[in-house]
């Protein structure tokens, strides 16, 4: 029998990087605020010391930041007709776990999505007629714009420090950014950061084929920073240890970076860790959340009510936390009747290496957005007539790490082993460097997240089930950016070039990127969408359901400068709309 | 450096059991009595009286916090008011008696761990003040814990004869020939700040060295920074506004408060009013330099050993150049507390990392982390050494023998507690 608490009245479920925007929004205006948190308290001094973080075996291979398979999992397969397996080793994507969640071993690439992107299915149809849209794309928009969104990319760069060379300040054309990005209201508060060989020469042969290569704009600081909140942010010092690690210098923006040596003084907050929340719970009615029911570390279980729930978890957790507490309808892919699931993406990502024998590139110089980008080919920023497939991606020549043991840049036919391999290892470490397409996936009316019928967790709940699979409109961009890149590779002049595409179905047991979306999708309407345009849920309106779960599709951009901006869109409605007044936010 | 100043008799074990016997008034203080109260709170910040008179985890000012010193271990006081385990039934005069003497209520002399040697140059009103914010505390019941001293110090009666040789009652007297706000400095420094009691060395019996008034002095095997106008180990090359900044946030564009002084800084200084911060820089900046010391020249194998080590380990947040980043990581080039007479503070913090004050002025806590776990002795005397002496810098090298006495040493304080 579950304890009962005192009740709050605004709970955080998860307190990664949404949560600690949600905390920090709430509480600076007053409200009392309650994160529960399914891992431990962390911070850089203790967690993530430049004296032992560069541990690659520790961090990269053991996973040390990551969700363990044996505490929360998930079944794959990759179409309906197949039976699911769990994962009982996690490869594709790493969710994190613990104070600061997923956001504390990112790369640090702070990209915004592009107007086309919240309003795709209009200005698709309107481009090239609704024939270009097939059935099987369950295609929408998002119910928010760009220029919704704009102020809250702008307050999450300043928030973060984002690196980097503005574009389109304002709607005038600014040199050496992306001339296809929306237009800002204000520049990147810090410069772009320095680049080294191997994205110079990238860049130098992207403008050859009169391209626009830009740089990264990054959440690796080019320089120190004070955030609006008073807290500091130290220069980079391109150790390459960014993604999958924390960052022991105070360089990569994360919630420990930006956030929490504020929000953590504040008598209003409340963080609970090594708690997770097992269920939502619904009032008779249905339609109203009265709390949470979560496990401490000692198995004890707790009733903890609430007026306000806000989900902050990662995206797949999100989604499986409403299905495990019976919240929405679930998508039925026969059908297409339901919601809670539906319009799951991921990101698709082919590269393609080069070799040298005359440059020395030095991948141990490097920072997780350290690199150039040219986003000739993203979005709807080419024309995409005849092509057979929407949006796009854009192309990177990043510099990220030579991390020794995952850094294995080897040409066509090298053995995987042995005498052969280990001089082969030798001879291009220094000389090599990898370009990659950040590619868009569109939603499939048989991609989708539901509840497996077999495996369950240790909660004893029903695992999350995943089917995926790279679709047409993902093999044909995939056919067209990999010519993209092979030219831009060419053009770098390089020994020789080896392509790796992915596909044509998707695996996931190698790591690609941890930019899982949708399934909790948000929308104009309650029939296509669970939440509405402030991520307030349809059904249940003192519930809100914050992250990449909200997205309707994967654009082809990094996800978390439109996570985060959607979490301070979200945070704004509810400070300013919710709270003053509960109920729906917009009339269904 | 094994040579130890000793401590001040530190903390006061001192106000114990006094007025057991009787029983005042209810504690809280009168309606009426508000700016008087608050006067006694900007004073008791100034003191710094929470540091002591808290125990780990303990309610603030209920005492009990138990304070290591070369003489065994005492407990500080409860000066919540209640009445029968704290000062409640403690009138002005005992008050002030105690202040300004060292003599507890019902007689018992107190230890000067107490700083009443400080204490004593506060004016009645002042005191007066303190006691009347005191008594708006909540009480507090918490019975002092018997401090575990060493004969002879066990006898009370031992520190009349302290007293009779080092201390000198008496309230602070202005001087005419100096500014009001060098005037309202001194009377800070020297009186309820009690700077002196970490900064200035002390002799065997626990006394000021008087010719070495802030100095820099070895307190609790951390090393106080001279706060002399020296150049390279002192404040000689800071500015009012520096110290200002340094004293409000624990940290400045030169360096962090760590160890003690980050405490000092959270509970106390962070708390004082501009114009006090001021008046104390003002008079620290008066204070003469000590005669200069030539250090002898670091070895040429230590050094490069040293910059190798650095340039791995130290240089991603210090920077190659030791320049550091302004208001996170302290510059070590130039700093005052890398030079120090002795390298205490340098090798504690490479051995075990240290947490600097935060607060609303600087949020992050940029702790350092620890190194001893990965730095054997000689290369921590390496690194130590060559901060000490690259960039401009000139200190006595430091030796392993140093290293591995302060390793011992503050493991052994660790596992004591």
């Amino acid at each position: 029998m579950a304890q009962r608490l005192p009740g709050v009245d605004v709970l955080l479920v998860g307190f990664g990087w949404t949560g600690a925007i949600m905390a920090q929004e709430l509480t600076a205006a007053g409200h009392d605020v309650l994160a529960i948190e399914r891992g431990s308290w962390r911070e850089t001094s203790t967690d993530f010391a430049p004296s032992f973080i560069q541990d690659e075996l520790r961090y990269r291979y053991h996973g040390h930041l990551f969700e363990q398979t044996a505490q929360e999992t998930l079944t794959f397969r990759n179409t309906p007709d197949q039976t699911a397996l769990p994962m009982r080793r996690l490869g594709s994507f790493l969710p994190g776990t613990g104070v600061g969640g997923s956001i504390l071993h990112w790369n640090g690439q702070a990209f915004r999505f592009l107007p086309y992107d919240f309003e795709i299915r209009r200005q698709t149809a309107a481009r090239y007629g609704e024939a270009m849209i097939p059935p099987d794309m369950t295609l929408q928009d998002w119910g928010v714009t760009y220029d919704e969104l704009e102020p809250h990319y702008t307050r999450w760069e300043e928030l973060c420090g984002i690196s980097g060379q503005t574009g389109n300040l304002k709607g005038q054309k600014q040199a050496g950014g992306n001339p296809f990005e929306g237009p800002r209201s204000k520049p990147y508060p810090t410069p772009p950061m320095k680049q080294t060989y191997g994205p110079m020469l990238f860049g130098e042969a992207a403008a050859s084929l009169k391209l626009h290569p830009f740089p990264c704009p990054s959440g690796n600081m080019s320089q120190a920073y004070t955030n609006p909140l008073g807290v500091s942010m130290a220069p980079c010092t391109y150790c390459g240890f960014c993604e999958k690690f924390g960052c022991g210098n105070y360089s990569k923006a994360s919630a420990q970076t930006t956030i929490l040596p504020v929000l953590m003084q504040r008598k209003n907050f409340t963080l609970r860790t090594e708690c997770e929340v097992t269920r939502i719970n619904l009032d008779g009615s249905g339609a109203h959340a009265t709390g949470v029911t979560y496990v401490d570390a000692h198995g004890n279980e707790f009733e903890q009510p609430a007026e306000l729930v806000i989900v902050c978890a990662y995206i797949l957790h999100n989604v499986h936390l409403l299905m495990a507490s019976g919240i929405g309808t679930r998508y039925d892919p026969a059908t297409g009747q339901g919601t809670l699931g539906k319009n799951y993406c991921y990101q698709l990502t082919p590269s393609v290496d080069v070799f040298f024998d005359d440059k020395l590139l030095n991948p141990f110089v490097g920072a997780g957005a350290l690199g150039m980008i040219v986003d000739d080919w993203n979005g709807d920023n080419f024309d995409h007539a005849g092509l057979g497939f929407i949006h796009g991606g854009y192309i990177g020549g990043y510099m990220t790490t030579g991390r020794p043991i995952e850094t294995e840049l080897l040409p066509e036919g090298t053995p995987k082993w042995g005498a052969k391999w280990k001089q082969a290892f030798v001879k291009n470490y220094l000389t090599s460097m990898s370009l990659s397409l950040m590619g868009s996936v569109m939603p499939n009316k048989a991609n989708y997240l539901d509840l497996d019928p077999t495996y369950r967790d240790v909660y004893g709940r029903p695992l999350m089930r995943m089917t995926y699979d790279f679709k047409q409109n993902e093999l044909k961009l995939q056919d067209f950016a990999m010519g993209k890149m092979v030219d831009i590779a060419n053009a770098m002049k390089p020994r020789e070039i080896k392509k790796s595409p992915r596909g044509p179905h998707y695996d996931i047991a190698p790591y690609q990127s941890t930019h899982n979306t949708g399934g909790a999708i948000m929308g104009v309407n309650r029939r296509e969408s669970v939440v509405n345009r402030y991520l307030q849920h349809w059904d249940v309106p003192n519930l809100f359901v914050v992250g990449a779960s909200a997205f309707p599709h994967n654009s082809g951009y990094n996800p978390t400068g439109t996570v985060s901006a959607l979490a301070l869109w979200a945070a704004t409605a509810i400070r300013d709309q919710y709270l003053k007044h509960p109920g729906p936010l917009v009339q269904s | 450096m094994r040579q130890r100043a000793l401590l001040t008799l530190a903390a006061s074990g001192a106000l114990i059991g006094a007025g057991m016997l009787v029983f005042g008034p209810l504690a809280h203080g009168q309606i009426g009595d508000f700016s008087r109260q608050e006067r006694g709170r900007e004073l008791v910040a100034a003191g710094d009286c929470v540091a002591c008179h808290t125990a780990p985890d303990g309610q603030p000012f209920a005492g009990n916090r138990p304070i290591g010193t070369p003489f065994g271990t005492i407990y500080s006081a409860n000066i919540t008011p209640d009445a029968e385990t704290g000062i409640g039934a403690w009138n002005e005069e005992q008050f002030y008696r105690a202040m300004h003497e060292g003599v507890a209520s019902d007689g018992r002399r107190l230890y000067p761990a107490f700083p009443y040697p400080w204490f004593t140059k506060a004016t009645r009103g002042d005191v007066d003040d303190i006691r009347a914010y005191l008594r708006t505390l909540e009480p507090v019941r918490s019975a002092q814990r018997p401090n575990e001293f060493t004969w002879p110090l066990n006898h009370r009666i031992a520190m009349a004869g302290w007293n009779r040789l080092f201390f000198t009652p008496g309230e602070f007297k202005p001087d005419k020939n100096q500014s009001a706000d060098w005037n309202r400095g001194a009377y800070l420094v020297e009186g309820l700040g009690h700077c002196g009691a970490c900064h200035t060395p002390k002799d065997v019996f626990g006394a000021d060295k008087t010719s070495q008034r802030y100095q820099g002095s070895e307190i609790q095997n951390w090393f106080a920074p001279n706060l002399t106008g020296d150049k390279r180990t002192g404040l000689g090359t800071w500015s009012d506004q520096d110290i200002v900044a340094f004293l409000k946030a624990g940290h400045n564009n030169r360096t962090t408060a760590y160890g003690p002084m980050a405490e000092v800084v959270k509970d106390s200084t962070s708390k004082m009013s501009d114009a006090d911060l001021k008046a104390i820089a003002i008079y620290l900046k008066s204070l003469p330099a000590a005669p200069a010391e030539e250090p002898s020249a670091a070895q040429g194998t230590a050094m490069s050993a040293g910059k190798s080590i650095y340039g791995d380990q130290c240089s991603a947040c210090h920077q190659l150049g030791g320049d550091g980043v302004k208001n996170m990581f302290p510059s070590l080039k130039g700093s005052a507390a890398v030079q120090s007479r002795q390298p205490l503070s340098v090798v504690r913090l490479i051995l075990n990392g240290g947490h600097p004050a935060s607060g609303p002025a600087i949020p992050n806590a940029l702790s350092m982390p620890s190194f001893g776990w990965k730095l054997s002795d000689d290369q921590v005397a390496a690194v130590a050494t060559y901060i000490r002496n690259a960039w401009g810098n000139q200190a006595e090298p430091v030796s392993a023998g140093d290293v591995k006495a302060l390793r011992d040493s503050v493991q052994a304080v660790n596992s004591a507690y």
